[in-house]
């Protein structure tokens, strides 16, 4: 059956990206060096355009197109507009870096756009298939994305790492997913949940169901499948990073979403368990050993790991307030991640990394506005009022405390108090040492103003938490 | 004056003010324009008093604005009885405060002052906050400032100092965020007023009661969970001293008297003899403590430690009192008001001392006592006042320390007998540690040629000293209006927690 013509309108975006993408990639063949800015510009544009054509299509409503393999509702529509608002910044902390490394290439957006493409895929899947098309591709980008500096051995030792991980990872994934494709008869979300609705959970539910929790945990990096974050973190370029810590998080609170939420609801008391002991593993162990860190790009990484503990405390209450909340998390914490990487970008010049914790030292001194901005980064990551993470941390305890699990946020709270420890470290750092390197920072006009804004927006968005947060409400239904 | 948002003027007026100086940064003097922003808010926040209706326990000057609709969030603010003397306590004070630090603050002046008013208008918050999630931002807030103050312009140690006392407080109120949100699970609204008339049983009252004297603990600072102080208060300049022992220490207390005792009634009943303990124990080894310390801030903060054990000592006083006169809330009040008004009389107090020992300080680069002896011969303006202040502090007759430590006192002479001996303790103890300070820093020969070449204060200082003075006489003389204007507030609180929420 031919999906009827009216069907093609929802995908317009996805389309757009792909056809846009495509178009550099041939154009950036025809530019000379001083010209490859029109392919940075041509990607931020259609960032632009897509955002404009995600919120004209949203009506609120949600439609299940191409055979039900394809869904577009009011949270595909949030989740897609940060993904892009995220992307943008990634590239825009991005040029400057590349271009004083020599890796200023058309590829570079190129595979980020495809990338997105990817994540915008896993936002709007609806069938096991097509969840595995958006993943896939997104990887197979951030791959090539985090050997992007090929000649250097920390990236290309970060990229096979993570390919071989991310390889092993899929391969979880789609061994759960055959199987519930061989227990449901089916590959559609929602044909699978009404296939499952009501049955008791038998030894094969389990055991697909552990298969793809831990799938979507080497995915998201929970404890004890984070081995490779760290690594991949501090080997990749730093945009890169940036990159993978903020909109890919994104894209992977979706996959759980439809694929824990919407497809084996039923099996919320199990997996629910599970997200428990990966979240707890996650707190505990991120929090911990990111204090032993010197290097900032590794520190940011256990802070990852330690803040998707507390995503997954959000989605495994299996309440509409739990994945409201977790959604509220993931998108301010894209938010900060971008904004901390965009400093580290900021600082750092042509052959020098400013990634260790050290290069931080006295930094009140030498630039006193960008020390109040990752002052607020650093304060709003550790979930100290009034930057956005506080609410963040505050909707998802609810949302635990709301199903009766104090016993979770007891153990939440206690290890952000040993996670504020690295991050007023940092404040630390910057206000009280004496600076050891007085080079006044030499960065561009769009990097400063685009930093700002993003930690202006951590602190406004403290201010006035109100609307982003009944907006997701409004996107789970209450 | 009900019309204007006088609450939310004297909470904001310092943010934006300090952010105003911030932005001006370095290249202006910023301290006329810090010293006129504390001064107008503190002018505003004297409207407060003069328009307050001493007749009602109800809140006053209320403002409600919708603020997080999704979780039921107001930006709610509000004043009482009990509220109010302390709004007016950290606006006079942050006026001090900017004015010590005229001259001594040369690196990066600007930030310093701009850092002190923005934590001014985050304690009014505190103090003026109806609604939990509000008062749990500025109440984190606080934390944020205080940390930069110490870390940028403290001792040798501060580093050690701050991050100690960031992460001490942090994991305090942590806890109480849980038990906030619990309440919010329970009644539907975050509203502090809802959480007073939510009943609860005695398990759930228990456990949020052990939340919230985790956090409120941590901030007085009750023994043992006391070690913060010293170290905080050595390595802090003078201003961050200042505030923390006369307005940081009482946000403490006005928790146990805003949330402990109201909302969790019954567990505070049952558990009012580990406070006591507690709060003896602070008095009697804390005081103990502060006669062998060398260090001259270090002694005024464990001195404040055993003042701030009489405010609690007295705050829960009202269960043994209610239960030695059979239930009745008669005379149940007196402890309650004793530790009202120590704890603002110790706002004055605490505050002088350390700003003496500034003063001292700022001349010759020291704090151990040792370094000192005879300062009365070069300066005898200054002297006059530390005596002063050092008897208020060991409770003189005729001062404020005296007022609060005596209504403490007597109350716990008609609860228990024990209680009481040990609670006199204080005024052997006080005694001894705030005169031998006097006696050895300000008396006797002159200790060595340094102290020979002291300057008197000058006008700044006398005029800051002076206040102090003014204010700690005033209310030890005639501490009626304080008593007034708390009255009907506390009256509501103790008839509030005499009713069991089983």
């Amino acid at each position: 059956m031919i999906p009827a013509p009216g069907e093609f309108v929802l995908l317009i975006p996805e389309i757009f990206v792909l056809s846009m993408a495509c178009l550099i990639l041939v154009l950036d063949l025809f530019l000379r060096d001083n010209e490859r800015v029109i392919s940075y510009w041509l990607a931020q544009i259609s960032l632009g355009f897509v955002a404009v054509i995600t919120l004209a299509l949203n009506d609120g409503q949600t439609h299940l197109v191409f055979h039900g393999t394809y869904i577009a509702d009011p949270m595909a529509a949030a989740l897609k507009v940060s993904i892009y608002l995220v992307t943008a910044l990634a590239f825009l902390y991005s040029r400057h870096y590349l271009y004083e490394r020599g890796l200023f290439k058309g590829e570079y957006y190129v595979l980020g756009l495809f990338a997105m493409l990817g994540m915008m895929v896993m936002v709007s899947a609806h069938s096991l298939l097509t969840i595995y098309l958006g993943l896939e591709l997104l990887s197979l980008s951030l791959y090539a994305m985090v050997a992007f500096n090929r000649d250097a051995y920390p990236c290309t030792e970060a990229a096979m790492k993570y390919f071989v991980l991310g390889a092993l990872a899929s391969g979880m994934l789609l061994y759960g997913m055959s199987m519930l494709y061989g227990l449901s008869g089916s590959l559609d979300i929602e044909l699978i949940a009404q296939a499952l609705g009501g049955k008791a959970p038998s030894a094969p539910l389990i055991f697909t169901t552990t298969f793809i929790v831990v799938g979507l945990a080497f995915k998201l990096g929970a404890v004890p499948f984070h081995m490779w974050v760290p690594d991949v973190y501090q080997g990749a370029p730093t945009p890169v990073t940036q990159f993978i810590g903020s909109a890919s998080k994104i894209a992977a609170f979706a996959m759980v979403m439809r694929l824990l939420s919407e497809s084996i609801g039923s099996l919320q008391p199990q997996w629910g368990d599970m997200l428990a002991v990966l979240a707890v593993l996650s707190l505990a162990i991120g929090n911990v050993v990111a204090i032993a860190q010197t290097n900032l790009k590794r520190m940011l990484a256990y802070s990852t790991i330690s803040h998707i503990g507390f995503l997954l405390l959000g989605i495994l209450s299996g309440t509409q307030q739990g994945y409201a909340a977790a959604m509220f998390y993931v998108i301010t914490y894209a938010l900060m991640a971008a904004g901390a990487f965009g400093m580290i970008i900021l600082l750092s010049r042509a052959g020098f990394e400013a990634d260790e914790i050290s290069d931080f030292k006295g930094l009140n001194q030498r630039n006193s506005w960008f020390a109040f901005m990752m002052l607020i980064l650093m304060f709003s990551m550790a979930g100290v009022p009034p930057t956005v993470g506080f609410y963040a941390k505050l909707a998802v305890l609810q949302a635990v405390i709301g199903v009766d699990m104090l016993w979770l946020a007891a153990v939440a709270v206690f290890f952000s108090v040993i996670g504020a420890f690295y991050y007023i470290r940092m404040v630390k750092v910057m206000y009280f040492d004496q600076a050891e390197d007085d080079t006044p920072l030499a960065a561009h006009f769009d990097l400063r103003f685009g930093l700002s804004a993003n930690a202006l927006a951590i602190l406004l968005l403290g201010l006035f938490p109100g609307s982003l947060m009944s907006l997701c409400r409004q996107v789970f239904g209450n | 004056m009900s019309g204007l948002p006088l609450l939310s003027f004297v909470v904001w007026l310092p943010i934006l003010g300090g952010l105003l100086v911030l932005a001006l940064g370095e290249r202006f003097n910023p301290r006329p324009v810090a010293l006129a922003v504390a001064m107008i808010t503190f002018l505003t926040s004297l409207l407060l008093y003069t328009g307050f209706d001493q007749g009602t326990p109800a809140m006053q000057f209320q403002e409600q604005l919708s603020w997080i609709p999704s979780f039921n969030v107001f930006y709610h603010l509000g004043v009482d009885g009990i509220a109010m003397p302390l709004i007016i306590l950290t606006t006079f004070t942050t006026v001090l405060v900017v004015l010590a630090g005229w001259e001594v603050i040369k690196e990066r002046p600007a930030q310093y002052l701009a850092a002190f008013l923005v934590m001014e208008g985050l304690m009014n918050g505190v103090f003026a906050a109806l609604d939990a999630v509000l008062f749990y931002v500025f109440w984190e807030g606080m934390l944020i400032p205080m940390f930069l103050i110490i870390g940028v312009w403290g001792g040798p140690r501060r580093v050690y100092a701050t991050i100690k006392f960031f992460l001490y407080t942090f994991l305090g109120s942590v806890f109480m965020l849980v038990a906030l949100i619990y309440l919010y699970t329970q009644s539907g609204s975050f509203a502090i007023l809802d959480f007073h008339a939510l009943k609860l049983g005695m398990t759930e009252q228990v456990l949020i009661f052990v939340a919230f004297l985790l956090a409120f603990a941590v901030k007085v600072p009750m023994w043992p969970v006391h070690t913060w102080l010293p170290d905080a208060h050595v390595e802090a300049p003078t201003g961050g001293s200042v505030i923390l022992a006369a307005i940081m220490l009482k946000v403490g207390g006005y928790g146990f008297l805003r949330f402990s005792l109201p909302i969790t009634p019954d567990a505070s009943h049952e558990l009012d003899w580990l406070i006591i303990f507690m709060s003896l124990t602070a008095v009697v080894y804390i005081g103990f403590v502060a006669l062998v310390q060398q260090d001259m801030k270090k002694l005024i903060a464990y001195s404040s430690i055993a003042h701030m054990g009489f405010v609690t000592l007295g705050i829960f006083l009202v269960f043994p009192l209610m239960d030695a006169n059979a239930g009745s809330t008669q005379g149940a009040l007196l402890g309650m008001q004793g530790g009202m008004i120590q704890m603002i009389s110790h706002g004055f107090i605490s505050g002088a001392l350390f700003l003496c020992v500034g003063v001292l300080y700022d001349r010759m680069h020291s704090r151990e006592i040792g370094d000192y002896g005879g300062v009365v011969n070069t300066m005898p303006v200054f002297a006059a006042f530390m005596v002063l202040f050092a008897m208020a502090n060991s409770g003189l007759p005729g001062t404020s320390g005296f007022v609060g430590e005596f209504l403490v006192i007597i109350a716990s002479f008609r609860a228990n007998f024990w209680f009481a001996l040990f609670a006199a303790f204080t005024l052997i103890l006080g005694a001894a540690y705030s005169l031998w300070l006097v006696k050895r820093v300000v008396f006797g020969d002159v200790g060595n040629a340094r102290v020979a070449q002291l300057q008197d204060i000058n006008s700044r200082e006398s005029l800051i000293l002076g206040a102090l003075a003014f204010m700690v006489l005033l209310f030890g003389l005639w501490p009626a209006p304080l008593v007034d204007v708390m009255q009907s507030s506390l009256e509501n609180l103790v008839a509030h927690v005499a009713v069991s929420k089983l």
